[in-house]
């Protein structure tokens, strides 16, 4: 089958592959944390279920035997579990994620070269050897049930167990007939599921021809400790007729027996407004209702609107000629039309890019299962809370923000956060806390990372540094020159080497990555109480308003999401603190940067001129931006320079202007922290 | 006059799969369902000369569904097969038995099912 499918459909197999993945592995963990509770919902876990076996039917198609050989053993530990077979414990649940994360692995690899394979069988032998537990034979309770043959021939093998279980509970069998309009089925059959869900469990959902031909009818199959007149309150509709079956059962029924001595799977949990029946319509409705696209293709359509973009700066600048000294009037018309076209070309552009935002839970999910793995690693007790997880960003920022994000994570489970012994003699709980937090900010949006371990000591950081000659001995370390001290190539409070984070990626790394993105990392953090990382970015790139401005005879973009606002400032109300220019700004000081200093350009305009001063902002900073002309703003195509000016402080990137100019955008994130850096420039 | 063919199966590459391997005998029309409910509101609006489907689907499974086409008045002639991932036995016994014409294991051999396909519908592939 492999030979004949074409690569296109093996990638739509590996982006569906991926996706069923990363769902398991998100729904493992709360199955994980519910069979500690000892409260398992038969939904999730069913769920779980189809997952793996979807993926092993999937590959086996693509021929990916690797891939479905692994997905077969776990959908087998899966349909144990599912069926009552095995209980719930953290041994399973271990080798459940383990055989993910190889699962995952497999499917990375593949993405990059098909015959990618990994050693499976020491995985494998882990998934039998928790399968070992002895099947149990069911086949004589539902004998004893007496059922009409119509109601048991359409059970699946799960379902029948899950009948097996409501009996044993000593639970009520009811055959629940239904009638529904065609055109509303789903939502009727949705509401009347969620409402019984409430008091028992859904067994199964039999569709039958209905008496008129746009109605269609259903057998709902019920297990309930309630009467029927309970249940029929509860539904409080009269389109429902509801029928006790195998009576005979249920009264013997009362002394269930444990089989085999396998835990049974607990009943579902009677949630108040459970929302598992609409949350699995609305996610089927997503599947029929999206396209998958690749990446790339998006970038090309973005590449074109920006290129149309810089063609409409193009034309208008004939235009703006074309008054001046040919025909205003031809001019004017011209105009128009051009503002008929910017607008269209505006809603173009927003329409692309909202294609290209997804949501952030995506990359906080897979941090959710780097918390669980390193936490687990090092012996720590970890659960992490997420906040904020429908905020959307820009799926290639979002690619290129995962590594710095799984970095601090790192950091903080290795520095931060305390062993569970260390914790309670602190009189902390001895589980610790990650949150992950994003949220909107107009333009930006901002995440952090929180944990409740140990906060940084800016004294240890001092001695570190005064030992790597980073500082004199002697030197007050203000709390921010500390912080600035941890984002120094090579720099670790840390003596030896860790396994987690010390892999040569330091949280200068993180600081520049960060910066590339246009983006600004700080940090704050309380001894003992905590430390916080947050890191504000820009929703989009690609395409950005910038103010341009002159320095010298440069020209250069000032992303306009960061520009507060403009200044003219005399020379004489510049003063000097701590040999920096500030100016004052409303009752407060803003500090300057001069970019012909940091660039060092002849600045035609010198020191007992006039300025013009852009105040940049990003999270709660501000800083004025020195400049010698502001030539207005303007919609630039960020460029991508590659490696080469990465290690050029203070510049974003490049940017097209429409003449075909190419001109240097400003990193405001960068500019800040050089700017806000004060004493520490002494030791740079 | 095309052939029509309903297709139930809720994972988007597989159904593709089974839409291409269809596709490849000649000139159906066919009618996707990503779960068994758009299967059930697909039935009386088209009129299909054949159902492929799978069991493991999230809101009704397939062995309802196979049961619902064969008690309608309306369906229950119209030929139909069931793809499933290779399972319990005794949901391909109960399948057939509630009178599914065939049952194929995933992963399914293209040319099996298009042997079937040409054999209920006649092709002119």
């Amino acid at each position: 089958m492999a030979d004949k499918t074409s690569s296109r459909a093996i990638r739509d197999f590996l982006a569906e592959a991926e996706e069923i993945i990363e769902k398991l592995n998100l729904d493992l963990v709360v199955l994980g944390e519910a069979g500690a509770s000892g409260e398992v919902d038969p939904e999730l876990l069913n769920g779980i279920f189809r997952g793996a076996h979807s993926l092993k039917g999937l590959s086996g198609m693509f021929g990916f035997d690797d891939i479905s050989r692994l997905a077969h053993h776990m959908e087998n530990l899966l349909d144990s579990l599912r069926l009552g077979k095995v209980p719930l414990g953290p041994v399973l649940v271990e080798v459940l994620f383990d055989a993910l994360e190889i699962l995952m692995r497999l499917v990375h690899g593949k993405g990059e070269n098909e015959e990618f394979t990994l050693e499976l069988e020491p995985m494998l032998a882990r998934i039998d050897a928790v399968l070992g537990g002895s099947p149990t034979d069911k086949s004589d309770i539902l004998a004893r049930l007496q059922l009409d043959p119509s109601v048991l021939g359409v059970l699946t093998e799960y379902e029948e167990h899950r009948l097996i279980e409501n009996c044993r509970k000593g639970r009520r069998l009811l055959r629940i007939r239904a009638s529904f309009s065609l055109s509303s089925f789903d939502q009727d059959l949705a509401e009347v599921t969620e409402l019984l869900k409430k008091q028992g469990e859904v067994i199964s959902t039999l569709p039958c021809a209905g008496e008129v031909a746009d109605r269609i009818g259903f057998q709902l199959l019920y297990g309930t400790g309630a009467t029927d007149a309970e249940v029929m309150t509860r539904l409080g509709r009269d389109d429902l007729a509801v029928e006790a079956l195998g009576e005979s059962f249920t009264t013997s029924a009362a002394a269930p027996a444990v089989v085999g001595g396998s835990e049974p799977t607990a009943p579902p949990p009677p949630l108040e407004g459970s929302e598992s029946q609409d949350a699995g319509s609305a996610s089927l409705r997503s599947i029929s209702r999206t396209v998958r696209v690749d990446i790339d293709k998006l970038d090309t359509l973005m590449n074109v609107v920006g290129e149309l973009v810089l063609a409409k700066a193009q034309v208008a600048s004939v235009v703006e000629k074309l008054r001046s000294n040919g025909d205003p009037e031809l001019a004017m018309e011209l105009q128009k039309g051009i503002r008929t076209l910017e607008r269209r070309l505006g809603d173009l552009q927003k329409g692309v890019m909202e294609v290209r935002m997804v949501p952030i839970g995506q990359l906080f999910e897979k941090m959710v299962r780097i918390v669980r793995r390193v936490s687990g690693d090092h012996g720590k007790k970890v659960v992490t809370d997420i906040r904020g997880a429908e905020t959307e960003l820009d799926k290639l920022i979002m690619e290129d923000l995962s590594d710095p994000l799984m970095h601090i994570i790192r950091n903080a489970i290795d520095h931060g956060i305390e062993s569970p012994a260390e914790r309670e003699s602190a009189g902390k709980p001895p589980t610790a806390r990650i949150s992950l937090e994003a949220s909107q900010k107009g333009n930006h949006v901002v995440i952090e990372v929180r944990d409740d371990g140990r906060g940084i000591d800016i004294e240890r950081v001092r001695r570190k540094a005064v030992r790597q000659g980073l500082i004199a001995e002697g030197v007050a370390l203000s709390r921010e020159d500390a912080y600035d001290l941890l984002f120094m190539p090579g720099f670790s409070t840390r003596d030896e080497v860790s396994d987690l984070s010390g892999r040569g990626v330091g949280m200068d790394v993180v600081r520049s990555n960060i910066s590339a993105l246009s983006g600004m990392i700080e940090l704050d953090s309380q001894l003992g109480v905590g430390t916080k990382v947050s890191i504000t970015l820009p929703i989009t790139l690609a395409i950005i308003k910038a103010l341009i401005v002159r320095v010298g005879d440069k020209t250069y973009a000032i992303p306009i999401n960061s520009v507060l606002e403009t200044l003219m400032v005399e020379p004489g109300s510049i003063r000097s603190i701590e040999r920096r220019e500030v100016i004052e700004l409303r009752q407060s000081t803003l500090p300057l940067l001069r970019l012909d200093d940091l660039f060092h350009l002849a600045s035609r305009s010198r020191r007992d001129a006039r300025i013009f001063v852009a105040v940049v902002g990003l999270a709660d900073k501000k800083i004025g931006i020195v400049v010698d002309e502001l030539l207005g703003q303007q919609d630039v195509v960020i460029k991508s320079l590659g490696n080469v000016l990465t290690f050029v402080r203070g510049v974003a990137g490049a940017a097209d202007l429409g003449n075909q100019k190419t001109i240097l955008v400003l990193d405001v994130g960068g500019l800040m922290n050089e700017a806000l850096r004060g004493e520490a420039s002494a030791y740079v | 006059m095309v052939k029509k063919i309903l297709i139930a199966e809720d994972s988007p590459t597989m159904r593709s799969l089974i839409v291409s391997t269809v596709s490849a005998l000649g000139d159906f029309e066919i009618v996707e369902a990503a779960n068994g409910f758009e299967a059930l509101r697909a039935l009386p609006r088209e009129k299909v000369d054949l159902v492929i489907t799978d069991i493991n689907m999230p809101d009704i499974n397939g062995l309802e569904l196979v049961s619902f086409i064969r008690n309608n008045e309306n369906y229950r002639t119209t030929p139909l097969f069931i793809i499933s991932t290779e399972g319990s036995e005794r949901d391909r016994e109960k399948g057939l038995s509630l009178g599914a014409d065939a049952y194929l294991t995933k992963p399914f051999s293209p040319a099996h099912l298009q042997a079937l396909v040409r054999q209920y519908l006649g092709g002119e592939a």
